[in-house]
């Protein structure tokens, strides 16, 4: 920090108007100066830092069995990761495109429905007043505190009586709802729709379903996608439930991923290389929708 | 949007007002609209609540019911055991270590990382070049999936051939047992969740920073404070709200922690001597390796509890202390510096910031 500062310091009376700027906070810094090379450098090592590991993976996954083993293993990737990648997507055991398909489906189908359940409940706890409104909100609030570990064990006794065990299924229909989705609409909707227009509305003789789809929905849009993309990257990521409900035979990528260290825990140059394949669905959305990722999660804390 | 649909609309309805339609339509229609505007907000909330119902709500209630019983899994039903579950658990030394083991890593991933995504989030709240790259940069981690993460860093910390033992011995520092000696464990596994979250709560801090309005640093200059007096007597204050509720949810993730520690070697048992057993492996283990649902619904219990304990005593501490950072005249200062535009609400200000 204090490094910082005197860089910034001496940048800042090199320039003409730098002496009004130098004792200015920075803070708040749209209006004021740069922040000086101290700052990018440590940023700079923070993200070196944060792609190292998938580097390092890369030169595992890129060698061969005995790569990690090796004390003076090359900091140059070897040639081997489309060999190792190929022995990942073709084993038998692993169902590595079954996996991929799995996790596509079941995150778009549990994105899509969050979405539409929370924008319906959520507009109604946003806008519309009703008896026992409120009460049910500050329960759907609390039910948010509550571990998926407390209702795996009465969820696998359901779904094996049903028969669903080992079905895609079984992940899908536990996560059709979420709370938080419900909060984070209502949240949204709160300040995003002035309540003189749902008002207006209803004296121009709209009905409920008129004024939610001509005010309500529009103004959902933005908030509504971020809670579609949140709630597909975590559905992607989840593993607790997966791992116990599904099996080898049609597993989501993360469970695959699982499956693959029982299997080849000795070489780690396969391991890595799936670990790798895996990461890339998820890093493609990254570079389309990071932004508003970074956005929604903005957005969300300043509200929440 | 809304306006432009709803006009027309409006003056269709004036200019139908000369010629009035029968009386009886009138009160009919009107009573339909009211029962609409009644009945509708109950049809919006109740397609949630009904699944919720079903897949959130009876499942753990049904946990309660299945943590007084002795499950049998070929009949599918339970007899009647009362307490008899939740003794047997309290009663396990694994129980223990596995709630130190989760205690330890939750303390060990949740304080530094939370440090850390202060000082991060202090850096990109300057005037960056190329802000929204930094700011996606520091969100890559959160896209992998756990168990990826886990598996990355598992191999970076193995005992004997891992990238840090190995660089460890090319400076001379003997290797650290990062799987057989549960502390090492304990910060091998921290450190996966610290890599993959600290970006995230970064950017929640950052949002709360970025809503502190410029005009108390202006004004705390002015008074001659330096800038870490500044940092501490009104950056700190200044995202306590955000503080709270970044260290609850993080409680509540953090307590149900399973990816990692049943990654972080091939068995997933948490290591031979439980090393890094955690509450969820154990439930995992319990459920799933012995197949005893009645124990596992009664631990599921306990966590829950030992959940809602923390996150009310995090609350209660967080409050005080945060409260007690910000000294009584800085406090009076504040007040009596700003102007009342000032003083409008970091929800207001940061809303309204979007919007222009």
């Amino acid at each position: 920090m204090t490094t910082h500062l005197a860089s910034a310091a001496s940048q800042g009376s090199a320039t003409p108007q730098g002496n009004a700027e130098v004792g200015r906070p920075r803070r708040n810094g749209r209006r004021f100066g740069r922040p000086g090379w101290f700052v990018y450098g440590c940023l700079g090592a923070l993200l070196a830092g944060s792609l190292f590991p998938f580097y390092w993976s890369f030169l595992i996954g890129s060698g061969d069995a005995y790569t990690i083993r090796d004390p003076n293993m090359s900091w140059l990737p070897g040639g081997n990761f489309f060999a190792n990648a190929t022995k990942v997507l073709s084993d038998p055991a692993v169902n590595f495109w079954l996996a991929l398909w799995n996790s596509v489906f079941s995150s778009a189908v549990i994105a899509l429905s969050v979405v539409f359940f929370s924008t319906l409940a959520g507009w109604a706890f946003a806008k519309l007043k009703f008896v026992g409104g409120g009460a049910l909100l500050v329960f759907v609030i609390a039910t948010m505190a509550v571990p998926t570990q407390l209702g795996v064990v009465p969820l696998y006794i359901l779904f094996s009586e049903l028969g669903w065990t080992g079905n895609i299924g079984a992940i899908i229909v536990p996560s059709l709802t979420s709370a938080f989705g419900v909060f984070w609409m209502t949240q949204y909707l709160r300040q995003a729709v002035p309540d003189e227009l749902v008002e207006a509305a209803r004296v121009d003789g709209a009905n409920s379903l008129r004024t939610f789809l001509a005010v309500g929905l529009p103004a959902a849009r933005p908030a509504a996608a971020m809670l579609g993309l949140f709630t597909f990257v975590s559905a992607w990521n989840n593993f607790f439930w997966p791992f116990i409900v599904l099996d080898r035979q049609s597993p989501t990528l993360p469970v695959a991923l699982s499956l693959l260290q029982s299997n080849y825990f000795v070489d780690y140059s396969i391991v890595l290389a799936g670990v790798l394949l895996s990461t890339i669905p998820l890093l493609i959305l990254f570079i389309f929708a990071g932004k508003q990722l970074v956005s929604g999660i903005m957005a969300g804390a300043v509200k929440g | 949007m809304s306006d432009t649909t709803l006009t027309p609309r409006r003056d269709a309805v004036s200019a139908a007002r000369p010629a009035p339609p029968p009386p009886r339509r009138i009160g009919f229609a009107n009573r339909v609209s009211r029962l609409d505007h009644k009945v509708a907000p109950y049809l919006y909330v109740s397609p949630f609540f009904l699944l919720f119902l079903v897949v959130g709500l009876f499942p753990i209630a049904y946990t309660a019911v299945i943590s007084f019983m002795d499950w049998d899994m070929v009949r599918g039903t339970g007899t009647f055991i009362g307490f008899d579950q939740y003794a047997y658990v309290l009663a396990q030394p694994k129980f223990w270590i596995a709630l130190r083991n989760t205690f330890s890593i939750f303390l060990l991933s949740s304080v530094p990382q939370i440090i850390i995504a202060i000082v991060i989030a202090a850096m990109l709240s300057q005037n960056l070049r190329a802000k929204t790259f930094w700011r996606m940069g520091v969100l890559v981690p959160y896209v992998i999936a756990p168990v990826a993460v886990a598996l990355i860093f598992s191999n970076m910390f193995g005992d004997k051939y891992g990238l840090i033992n190995t660089t460890l011995a090319d400076l001379g520092i003997p290797a650290i047992p990062w799987h057989s000696d549960a502390f090492a464990s304990h910060i091998a596994i921290a450190t996966m969740v610290n890599f993959r979250w600290t970006g995230y709560n970064t950017l929640i801090l950052l949002a709360a920073m970025q809503a502190i309005p410029g005009e108390y640093y202006e004004a705390a200059t002015v008074d001659g404070a330096g800038r870490i007096r500044q940092f501490f007597s009104i950056t700190l204050p200044g995202l306590k709200p955000t503080l709270i509720f970044v260290i609850v949810t993080s409680t509540i993730g953090g307590l149900q922690i399973f990816d990692e520690p049943r990654m972080y070697d091939q068995f997933g048992t948490g290591g031979a001597n439980s090393q890094w057993l955690t509450i969820s492996l154990y439930l995992y283990n319990i459920g799933w390796g012995e197949w005893n649902f009645g124990r596992a619904a009664a631990l599921a219990w306990i966590l829950f509890l030992i959940i809602l304990a923390i996150g009310v005593i995090n609350l209660l501490v967080t409050r005080s202390l945060v409260r007690d950072g910000t000294t009584a005249k800085a406090r009076e200062r504040r007040r009596s510096t700003l102007p009342p535009a000032a003083a409008a609400t970091p929800v207001a200000r940061q809303t309204q910031e979007k919007r222009r």
